[in-house]
């Protein structure tokens, strides 16, 4: 449950923001980063950036999305 | 660093420690992603015989006393309630149903966001909208912040229903008699960014245990095993975050601010843990028409598990998934009975997802 998203700012303001991950956009605050700014890489739980995270962590676990994604679909196919 | 050279070096520091002991090391883990994270992984299957993982109350879908999920249910039973919560929670079984079999009558919502809830208030403002507030210190801010929102713009229907839980309280509880087994704690990269690695010290400090925060990628999970080791094996114990990209020793100080000023540390029911004190957050009174509890007269009581369910004992690490009698065979995660099988991150459900893996 305490699953974050890293995504960058691409819309700010004031604390509402639009975040991009891999492409998918959605809407999220930064009333807890207070300092946060547009393009800025973020971590994103339940709409609200928790903390600042840098491009080669987001870029990791961007990547661990994708295999996991790939991993269950891979798996649902083999279970039928 | 190449990667093969970073795992065989984690490897080599964990087979030595386990030698230079000659005793099973045990570390658990307290959070659901790592739990899921290590199991999908297969890392089980690649430590040496002598390091044990265990799965601890990490989970805050599976620590939610059955008190808390039936007084849920009885929420929404009431025509006038309309019940906000996060997915995880739609599937847990109370003693009589679950919220996914009240979703007919369509005041249950699945929101991603505390803000879709408050949002649910201002768009229905004839009903009485019942947020779901679960979860750790990761997830606690997002309520704080929606419940002073509320407060400031005077929306009178809403109302939290706050389980909201402190990890350090619990790791605590185990190490005070529930589970002597335990040498050190893998501690949970998220709940981390927002309380800050510092805040593992007392556990340090009071129960010379290592704490190691990790984030959830399996190379840096494998890491914190090994620096867990190297300081068993120099007979140390110390906090470290290896997840530095993400979190820091102070943590996210805007958001602990936030969490202090609305709720209070309270003594709260855990499932398997019992009572423990200081370790559920109660809203504050200057915001306790917020509060469900206080508003529909409801108490915090211990609820009685469902019949035959151990989930409380796999929470405290006292037992595996597969010691429980109903596993794999009255509880799957297609038809769970307790709520480690029906979380997606609840160790019941990593062991049937994953297990034959490991």
């Amino acid at each position: 449950m305490c699953l974050a998203i890293p995504a960058r700012i691409i819309e700010l303001e004031e604390d509402r923001a639009v975040v991009d991950a891999m492409g998918n956009r959605w809407k999220a605050k930064t009333t807890l980063l207070p300092d946060a700014k547009l393009g800025d890489l973020v971590l994103v739980h339940a709409g609200f950036a928790i903390s600042r995270v840098d491009e080669e962590e987001a870029k990791k676990t961007w990547e661990l999305f994708a295999e996991i994604e790939n991993f269950e679909k891979t798996r649902n196919k083999v279970s039928g | 660093m190449l990667m093969l050279d970073r795992i065989a070096q984690a490897q080599d520091t964990i087979a030595a420690a386990c030698r230079k002991l000659g005793r099973q090391i045990t570390i658990m883990e307290v959070c659901g992603t790592h739990t899921v994270s290590i199991f999908r992984s297969g890392i089980r299957s690649t430590l040496p015989d002598g390091l044990k993982l265990l799965s601890g109350p990490g989970c805050p879908v599976c620590v939610t006393d059955q008190g808390y999920i039936d007084a849920v249910l009885q929420l929404a039973d009431r025509p006038d309630c309309l019940i906000a919560t996060y997915g995880d929670m739609i599937r847990v079984p109370g003693h009589n149903g679950s919220l996914e079999t009240r979703a007919s009558k369509g005041n249950v919502r699945v929101v991603l966001s505390s803000e879709d809830a408050l949002q649910l208030a201002r768009d229905n403002p004839s009903q009485t909208v019942v947020f779901i507030a679960v979860g750790f210190e990761t997830t606690t801010p997002a309520t704080a912040v929606v419940v002073k929102e509320a407060a400031r713009e005077g929306i009178g229907n809403f109302c939290i229903l706050s389980g909201h839980k402190l990890v350090i309280p619990a790791m605590r509880a185990l190490l005070s008699g529930m589970n002597d087994r335990i040498d050190a704690f893998l501690c949970p990269g998220h709940v981390s960014a927002i309380i800050g690695s510092g805040a593992f010290a007392e556990i340090v400090a009071d129960y010379g245990r290592p704490c190691v925060v990790a984030g959830f990628e399996p190379l840096q999970i494998l890491e914190a095993l090994a620096e867990i080791c190297r300081q068993l094996a120099a007979g140390k114990a110390e906090v470290k975050s290896i997840y530095r990209a993400v979190v820091t020793e102070k943590g996210n100080t805007a958001a602990q601010r936030v969490i202090a000023e609305c709720f209070d540390a309270v003594d709260g029911y855990w499932r398997g843990l019992g009572k423990i004190a200081q370790s559920t957050l109660a809203l504050k009174a200057e915001y306790s028409q917020f509060d469900a509890f206080k508003r529909f007269g409801l108490a915090d009581v211990p609820g009685k598990d469902t019949s035959g369910c151990r989930c409380g004992e796999v929470l405290c690490g006292l037992i595996e998934p597969i010691q429980c009698p109903l596993f794999g065979r009255q509880c799957t995660t297609q038809k769970p009975v307790g709520p480690c099988m029906v979380s997606s991150e609840g160790t019941c459900a990593a062991w049937y997802k994953y297990g034959r893996r490991s």
